[in-house]
């Protein structure tokens, strides 16, 4: 019966064609439904591409008008848009009709909407706004009596549909799931997994649908219903394990032959279906070893019944491996499965023999030992002559790999990589070399030599972790030192060997591994100098064919081997050239390397030899302080500071460096010495600048500490900091130091007082900041001599009051200010008093009073941020008590906590802010400090440190 | 796609533009074209697992992004979907394919969605474009 339906069915088409030329305007219709037959029949006779690109730019512009005239009949525009579809199949662009397309599948009868919606789902994508005019005529038709029209409704939604409009119609379509028509139902189902698949929680409510609809009697609507199942489990397997039954009796009932029989394909029972159960079975099996036991005997039974020969029932043996392989072992089951795959790859077809190698790749980790059985058919797939073979060997090569093999592995690896051209195939064989050699490299030749090759013909596609990998393992070694070195020098020599070499390009990543070494472990080589590396770098460097990024890291490497070499020429002819190059990047290298090699100490404990990995450690919290060095935290050097920061530093250096020594502004004021027995106070402010209220308090905290030490003489050195602005003077913060001298020597002579201030020069303060982590102590002092001033005469028995003000011009963690004051009694010979003062940061630090607006307004703005993670001490575990520390021991402002986080604020004489957001957490505060300053935060944070630690 | 390199049809379940696609076409055509018959019906091609088979002059490319592909499956869902054509068409050949692209696209449309072979069932398959060729020639 049905063979006879089927065969008058068949005949349809053919009869649809008659009946459209026969009827109405014949001449019209038949005109246009050979067009179709004429382009197709144009294109192929044509032989040229250009021929083809003309006659469909011709077709495109006809069809444009005629989509747009208004005369044109539907049945017109459906002629039209397969012939469009045509046109875009080939590669034109046929944008203009996808309007039409939306329009057609609105409007037409059944073949035409159909056309229309098939124009759309092949046209559009998931996220174009045309889509969404769709959604109506879907919506539409998913109510419509006619079976045909919601047909296409629901294939259409289950093809392509607009996210957002899922709730527009997801109650049709789940209408649609008690359809009593099970085409319906199928598709109901189809188009929910689409649902799922754009928009798992959008469906997530009717799960329990699809629980009905794998339990259909129809066994379309069960086998649609597997494929959301099939996804659902690969995501979560454990949620639907309860389902094993189901899907055990299930394949057991296809493979038993209960199906209809049109789901046959020659003689095998839905064999699509039975791959999909076995898939799901698998996932569900998954190390699990008593879902496992529930499907030993239905795998069995499908391994036991697929032994036709044909095509099929190889894809389902191969499935039912994979299952028996993933699933938990049963040795029985291994077994048959293992004597499977013996017989594909031992096929002398070649599509089985494929098929054999990749199954066997997935068992061999489990089972090395079927490799050894078919190791002579793994040694002849390799010669084979079949690139796809070789490829799948290869693969299933790499899965065995270890100490021993590896040699003979890569290097068939290598031969093929040599030989393949095609991007995805290096990238992909080129990572698993490197893999390969990392984990399994014999000696260090061997993988000096094989990353080589990887280098060079990886190239510039291959995985940017490669190289980055490779050097971090040569930088940080293993175990052993000695074997570290050797390794390192390998690599040295091979690279000047490989650059010896004239006239061959390397990948320009190739290039920067070869200079970061030779840059870093050059100082390992006994007979070359750094001298004739740098030559060699020269010569590359001046070669056009290396991008400017390499030239950087050239340039680089040349820095750091500069301190190393004693005669520079080519280093001076390198500065030469790039000073002046057009590319700033360069030109910046350039500025800094001549900057550190007009200063050869400087650049010496800038650039130490092989600190690369110690340097690595700092970089990353970026919190150096010299005290971190004294106190053994961390060592490490300055040059791999990530470029902004080290031109940063630099860039301060060079102010400092041009820097005058400090006009001193002296100011004195009126200040009455309470020791004095006189009790006559002289005072005059020479600086004229007046102190700012808001700081006198730190005249008298100062006071209290000075007194003691110079209480004893008499002389009550005070400093007050004060911002005393000079004229010209940079935006530099300025420590001023009122000294004052009380008199308290009753002597009638005039003493003249000469004070020394030895300054903290910004030096050694930029020093510090660049070399933090470099092994120096804390900061060095470099001394300027200040020009001793003169103070007045003073009278006997008088005090006399002298400012003096210091400037900070760079933070620093500690100075020490002194000098010596002498005097001439009238009577005796001169004598000399001597002082100093210690100065820390915090002497110069006040709080800022800021709102939090204006905090966040100042955050965004400023550039130079640190982040650390400091761990409390139990007193002050809540962040309240630990915000308190902060602003008792370091003058932090608080402005404002909120929940776990605070805001605070101070600003580094006489103005530069710093703010500081912290966050608690457990017993972490973590600091995040920024300022318009590069170094303040540091030194703050080093600070902050101390305060939280030492409490 | 024919001998010629022409394509016939095309159907994507990803998002390509146009320039991509005749790109990728044009690529994997010659690819295919200059495989010989001792040669696996398998390649690898950028991402891709490509399968194919040929028929006379017609070769019909799969291209699955999936790697644990399972190829011979794919490889049958070929042959099977020539056989259903085969039965729409009685004895399909290239002409049909070409002049009634529609309908084709229909018929694979009723077997793969979204990438994924939905059902292999020929009555099933052949059932809705049946219909709807039957409500059209009532009206």
């Amino acid at each position: 019966m049905s063979d006879i339906v089927e065969k008058t069915l068949t005949a349809l088409p053919g009869l649809f064609l008659q009946n459209q030329l026969g009827g109405g305007p014949a001449a019209a219709k038949a005109s246009f439904s050979s067009r179709l037959g004429s382009l197709v029949r144009g294109i192929t006779a044509l032989t040229s591409k250009h021929e083809e690109e003309k006659l469909i730019q011709q077709e495109l512009s006809s069809l444009k008008a005629t989509v747009s005239a208004p005369t044109t009949t539907l049945k017109m525009m459906k002629e039209c848009m397969v012939r469009l579809i045509y046109c875009e199949m080939l590669g034109y662009d046929a944008s203009f009709g996808y309007i039409h397309a939306i329009k057609l599948a609105q409007q037409g009868n059944l073949l035409e909407k159909r056309v229309g919606y098939l124009a759309v789902s092949l046209f559009l994508h998931e996220s174009h706004e045309l889509l969404l005019l769709l959604v109506n005529t879907v919506v539409k038709d998913l109510q419509s009596t006619n079976l045909v029209e919601v047909c296409m409704a629901l294939t259409v939604v289950s093809q392509i549909f607009p996210r957002e409009m899922i709730p527009a119609v997801l109650p049709l379509i789940e209408d649609k799931l008690q359809h009593s028509k099970e085409i319906i139902r199928r598709k109901a189902v189809l188009a929910l997994y689409k649902f799922h698949l754009i928009a798992p929680n959008q469906v997530q409510h009717i799960h329990i649908k699809f629980r009905k609809a794998l339990c259909d009697r129809d066994v379309g609507v069960m086998a649609a219903s597997l494929h959301i199942y099939l996804r659902m489990i690969k995501e979560n397997s454990s949620g639907y394990k309860d389902l094993t039954g189901s899907f055990v009796t299930i394949l057991k009932q296809v493979v038993g032959g209960k199906l209809p029989v049109d789901f046959n394909y020659h003689s095998v029972p839905a064999p699509w279906l039975q791959i999909q159960l076995l898939r799901i079975l698998g996932l569900l099996g998954k190390d699990d070893q008593r879902t496992s036991e529930l499907m030993y005997d239905v795998l069995d039974e499908s391994l036991r019944r697929a032994e036709l020969n044909h095509n099929v029932t190889y894809a389902i043996l191969f499935e039912c491996v994979h299952t028996v392989y993933s699933i938990y072992p049963k040795s029985e089951l291994l077994e048959k499965a293992a004597k499977c795959i013996g017989k594909f790859v031992l096929s002398p077809k070649i599509n089985l023999k494929y098929l054999g190698l990749k199954a066997l790749t997935y068992v061999i980790q489990q089972d090395p030992t079927l490799a050894l059985q078919h190791q002579m058919t793994i040694i002849e797939c390799l010669d084979h002559p079949d690139p796809i073979i070789k490829r799948e060997t290869l693969e299933l090569l790499y899965r065995i790999t270890n100490a021993q093999n590896v040699t003979v592995i890569v290097q068939k690896m290598l031969e093929y990589l040599h030989q393949s051209k095609e991007e995805y195939v290096i990238v992909n064989l080129v990572g698993k070399i490197a893999e390969l050699a990392e984990k399994y490299a014999p000696d260090n030749a061997w993988f000096i030599q094989t990353m080589n090759a990887v280098f060079s013909v990886g190239g510039d596609v291959m995985h940017p972790d490669i190289p980055n990998n490779f050097l971090r393992l040569l930088a940080e070694g293993f175990d052993d030192e000695t074997e570290d070195q050797q390794l390192r020098l390998y690599a040295v020599q091979s690279y000047l060997t490989l650059l010896d070499m004239e006239n061959v390009f390397y990948p320009q990543r190739f290039l920067q591994v070869m200079s970061w070494v030779l840059g870093e472990y050059s100082y390992l080589l006994d007979k070359e100098t750094p001298a004739e590396v740098i030559a060699k770098l020269y010569k590359l460097l001046m070669n056009d064919s290396v991008s400017s990024e390499t030239k950087t890291w050239l340039i680089a490497a040349v820095t750091k081997l500069t301190p190393q070499a004693h005669s520079s020429d080519t280093v001076e002819r390198l500065i030469h050239e790039f000073t002046i190059s057009l590319d700033t990047c360069m030109r910046q290298h350039a500025f800094e390397l001549k900057h550190l090699h007009e200063n050869v100490e400087l650049m010496k404990s800038l650039l130490p030899v092989d600190r690369s990995c110690e340097d690595l450690a700092v970089d990353a919290s970026l919190s150096f302080l010299d005290g971190f060095v004294a106190e053994g935290l961390s060592q490490g050097a300055a040059p791999y500071k990530p470029h902004h920061q080290r031109q940063e530093e630099k860039l301060s250096q060079e102010k400092v460096l041009n820097f005058e020594p400090y006009g001193l502004s002296f100011s004195s004021s009126g200040f009455t010495g309470r020791q004095s027995p006189a009790g006559i106070s002289l005072g005059s402010d020479i600086s004229g600048n007046s102190a700012e209220t808001g700081l006198k308090e730190t005249n008298s905290l100062k006071l209290e500490g000075i007194k003691k030490l110079w209480g004893k003489e008499g002389y009550l050195p005070k400093k007050e900091s004060k911002t005393g602005n000079e004229s010209g003077a940079l935006p530099i913060p300025q420590e001023s130091i009122m000294e004052n001298v009380d008199q308290a020597i009753t002597k009638k002579d005039q003493s003249q007082v000469l004070t020394q201030s030895k300054e903290e020069k910004e030096k050694q303060l930029l020093a510090s900041s660049l070399f933090v982590g470099l092994g120096s102590e804390s900061t060095v002092n470099l001394v300027t001599e200040q020009p001793g001033c003169c103070l007045p005469i003073m009278e006997a028995e008088s005090t006399k009051s002298f400012q003096y003000s210091v400037q900070i011009e760079e933070p620093f963690t500690e100075g020490i200010l002194s000098g010596f004051i002498s005097y001439h009694m009238m009577d005796t010979h001169s004598a000399q008093l001597e002082f100093s003062v210690n100065l820390s940061l915090l002497d110069f630090i006040r709080p800022l009073k800021i709102s939090s607006e204006d905090f966040g307004k100042l955050w965004l703005s400023f550039a130079n941020d640190v982040k650390q993670n400091v761990k409390m001490s139990e007193s002050q575990a809540a962040l309240p008590s630990a915000l308190k520390t902060l602003q008792q021991k370091l003058r932090l402002h608080i402005i404002e906590i909120i929940g776990n986080e605070g805001l605070l604020a101070c600003q580094l004489l006489p103005s530069i802010p710093c703010l500081l957001h912290c966050r608690v957490y457990a017993d972490v505060l973590a600091l995040w400090f920024r300022s318009s300053c590069s170094t303040l935060p540091d030194y703050l944070l080093y600070q902050c440190q101390k305060v939280m630690e030492g409490s | 796609v024919n001998k010629q390199g022409q394509t016939r049809l095309s159907q994507y379940y990803n998002n390509l533009s146009i320039e991509e696609k005749t790109i990728l076409e044009g690529e994997l055509i010659r690819k295919c074209l200059s495989r010989v018959d001792y040669q696996c019906s398998f390649l690898q091609f950028r991402e891709y697992k490509i399968i194919y088979r040929r028929y006379a002059s017609l070769y019909l490319i799969v291209g699955v992004i999936n790697q644990d592909v399972n190829e011979f499956a794919i490889l049958e869902m070929i042959h099977n979907i020539i056989e259903i054509l085969d039965k729409y068409y009685e004895n399909v050949c290239e002409l049909d394919i070409m002049f009634n692209i529609d309908r084709t696209h229909f018929i694979i449309n009723e077997i793969i969605c979204n990438g994924e072979i939905i059902d292999m069932n020929k009555t099933n398959v052949l059932k809705p474009i049946l219909l709807m060729d039957k409500f059209s020639v009532k009206t």
